[in-house]
């Protein structure tokens, strides 16, 4: 059975152009403008379509029409579908006190899973330093490290040759080093969790190493003042990048889970993203302590101030991970649903 | 997908209907990736050189600003652009691909996002093998980024406007005088043949004039042996004439049936 195709289309087309100018208003708009009588004769535009593509389907197989007619019903279905997907207004501040440390503590396991394989790293790094000196040289990344640390400690404090002019400079290249690496901890993921796994390993033997290399030549008070101004941030900034590595991998994995592989990836996406971000906030600020405060050492600023400093921003990083956004956690769960 | 053809994604819809989606090659995909490297490079090499200006103000400012401007283009460009452009980057727009989600809905940002930087593992260990290598064996043509943020590349169709069906039915067909071997042809042609005419003639612009003339011998030809034609109705007529009073016959008088 053959459709006069010809008449079909000029009496169609007239619907199918209004449909058109409807779609193509609604892809542009950031938000549904429709009012509800708009949207009823939208959809019945769209229907009007679609019954004609499936006639087309069945009665003829014309490729321009056919062609024409699967991109308009395309189109109007992702208009009409997606209407809750539509744009919302961003609010950065509520997204960073409120969804950023509710996903964090959505995912704490993951988090505490990257603790504690960082943790072993670092009592690795300190293992292999402690029974053979040689193993200094293999793991510590900088030439700056490989040296022994009170020479260092006595250069700093004398002011060395640091060049004070190129802080803002460092501090930048700290941030998107920084950042580049958080990304790809958690893009790491994708091989089942894997190289996350190791990235944090390997970042932990470096930090174990040098902690225990400080500590074994007397200088925990130097180290201390050095590294956790802006550690007391960034380790737990790269600590929740693998996190999200480890969620990613487990929504891969899906152990446990019922669902099939799509609906897990849609189910963390959301909270793959405001982890990253909110890393990539963190590390801002670590980024400018690190080049502003952390290379001041004593006598220009004493380590007592600089240990307090770091003290006071992991307690506060901590009650901002594991308190705030409290209160609006059942309106978001509203909103989610 | 259907043998054959290029990979489609079939989407059917809750109302019933299905409609194709032509699925982006790793070949198109991976030009309108340089494309999109080239320009990512030239747009670097603009900002850091303008950037540099600053450096009579202050070295430390200028390339702390470099530092972020390299940072910013090379991981911001496609998420930008793929999010204002709805899946559309410079690259894609010149090879006509674009991102959508693979169930046919408007794309998140999550979504555009996750896809873009997870393409520092799709570029592992070099020139995108991992990306490319997931792109060739994936059923979907999805690279790894794809495949975690539910998105696929298509190839959009051209749409053109639905005329050109009436511009192949001549002005005349003088078949139409003899209505009961109209009847006969359609009753005995089929609608494989039907088809093959009618896009014989919608694309008869496109063919080379030989290949043109053989076409339509061969198309008239088979329709010459369903039903024969008094000669004052084929007097006259090229091939080309024949088919196009074919198409007109077979298309025309079957409103009732199909209504």
């Amino acid at each position: 059975m053959i459709v006069d195709l010809a008449r079909f289309v000029e009496r169609e087309r007239p619907y199918w152009r209004r449909l058109e100018k409807s779609v193509a208003r609604l892809e542009e708009a950031p938000a549904w403008p429709l009012e509800m009588n708009d949207a009823l004769t939208l959809h019945y535009l769209y229907e009007r379509a679609a019954a004609a593509l499936n006639r087309i389907h069945t009665f003829s197989s014309d490729p321009e029409v056919t062609g024409y007619l699967e991109s308009l019903v395309a189109r109007a279905y992702a208009v009409i579908h997606s209407a809750d997907r539509r744009r919302r207004r961003f609010r950065p501040v509520r997204w960073f006190f409120g969804t950023f440390p509710r996903t964090f503590r959505t995912h704490a396991r993951a988090f505490a899973l990257a603790t504690a394989v960082t943790l072993a790293g670092s009592a690795l790094g300190a293992f292999a330093l402690a029974v053979d000196d040689e193993a200094k040289g293999v793991i510590m990344p900088f030439e700056g490290l490989k040296g022994d640390p009170s020479n260092r400690v006595e250069q700093e404090e004398a002011g060395g040759e640091d060049d004070q002019q190129l802080k803002t400079a460092f501090s930048s290249m700290l941030m998107t080093h920084n950042t580049r690496v958080s990304i790809i901890a958690m893009a790491l993921g994708l091989t089942f969790g894997v190289g996350t796994i190791l990235l944090l390993f390997y970042n932990g033997v470096i930090l174990g190493a040098v902690v225990f290399d400080y500590l074994r030549a007397g200088e925990g008070v130097f180290l201390t003042g050095w590294l956790l101004p802006h550690g007391a941030v960034e380790i737990p900034a790269i600590l929740i990048a693998g996190q999200a590595g480890l969620v990613l991998a487990s929504a891969i994995i899906g152990r446990g889970a019922g669902d099939p592989l799509k609906v897990r990836m849609r189910q963390v996406l959301p909270g793959l993203v405001t982890l990253i971000f909110g890393v990539a906030v963190l590390l801002v600020w670590a980024g400018l302590i690190e080049a502003f405060l952390s290379q001041y050492h004593h006598p220009v600023l004493p380590y007592w101030l600089k240990i307090s400093f770091g003290c006071v921003e992991l307690v506060l990083l901590g009650l901002f991970l594991g308190l705030s956004g409290r209160r609006g956690a059942a309106e978001a769960a509203e909103e989610a649903a | 997908m259907t043998p054959g053809r290029a990979r489609q994604l079939v989407i059917r819809t809750p109302e019933g209907v299905a409609f194709a989606l032509a699925l982006a090659g790793p070949i198109a995909r991976f030009l309108a990736w340089l494309i999109d490297t080239l320009v990512t490079v030239a747009l670097i090499l603009v900002t850091v050189y303008l950037l540099l200006l600053l450096v009579v103000v202050s070295p430390s400012v200028a390339l702390a600003l470099v530092f972020l401007a390299v940072f910013v283009i090379s991981f911001g460009y496609g998420i930008a652009l793929e999010w204002w452009w709805r899946g559309r980057t410079i690259g894609k727009r010149v090879l006509g691909l674009r991102v959508v989600d693979e169930q046919g809905l408007r794309l998140t940002f999550p979504q555009v996002v996750l896809r873009n930087l997870l393409r520092v593992a799709d570029m592992l260990p070099a020139l995108y093998l991992v990306g490319g290598a997931a792109c060739a064996v994936s059923r979907r043509s999805q690279r790894l980024g794809d495949l975690a943020a539910g998105t696929v590349v298509i190839r959009p169709p051209k749409t053109p406007a639905p005329e050109a069906v009436r511009a192949v039915a001549g002005p005349f067909n003088s078949f139409r005088r003899h209505p009961h071997l109209e009847a006969r042809l359609r009753q005995r042609a089929t609608r494989d043949a039907a088809e093959v005419a009618l896009r014989a003639l919608l694309r008869r612009d496109q063919l080379e004039p030989a290949a043109r003339v053989a076409l339509f011998g061969e198309i008239a030809d088979h329709f010459r042996q369903l039903v024969s034609f008094p000669p004052e109705a084929t007097g006259g007529l090229s091939d080309e004439q024949y088919v196009r009073n074919v198409v007109d016959s077979l298309f025309r008088a079957r409103a009732g049936a199909a209504k």
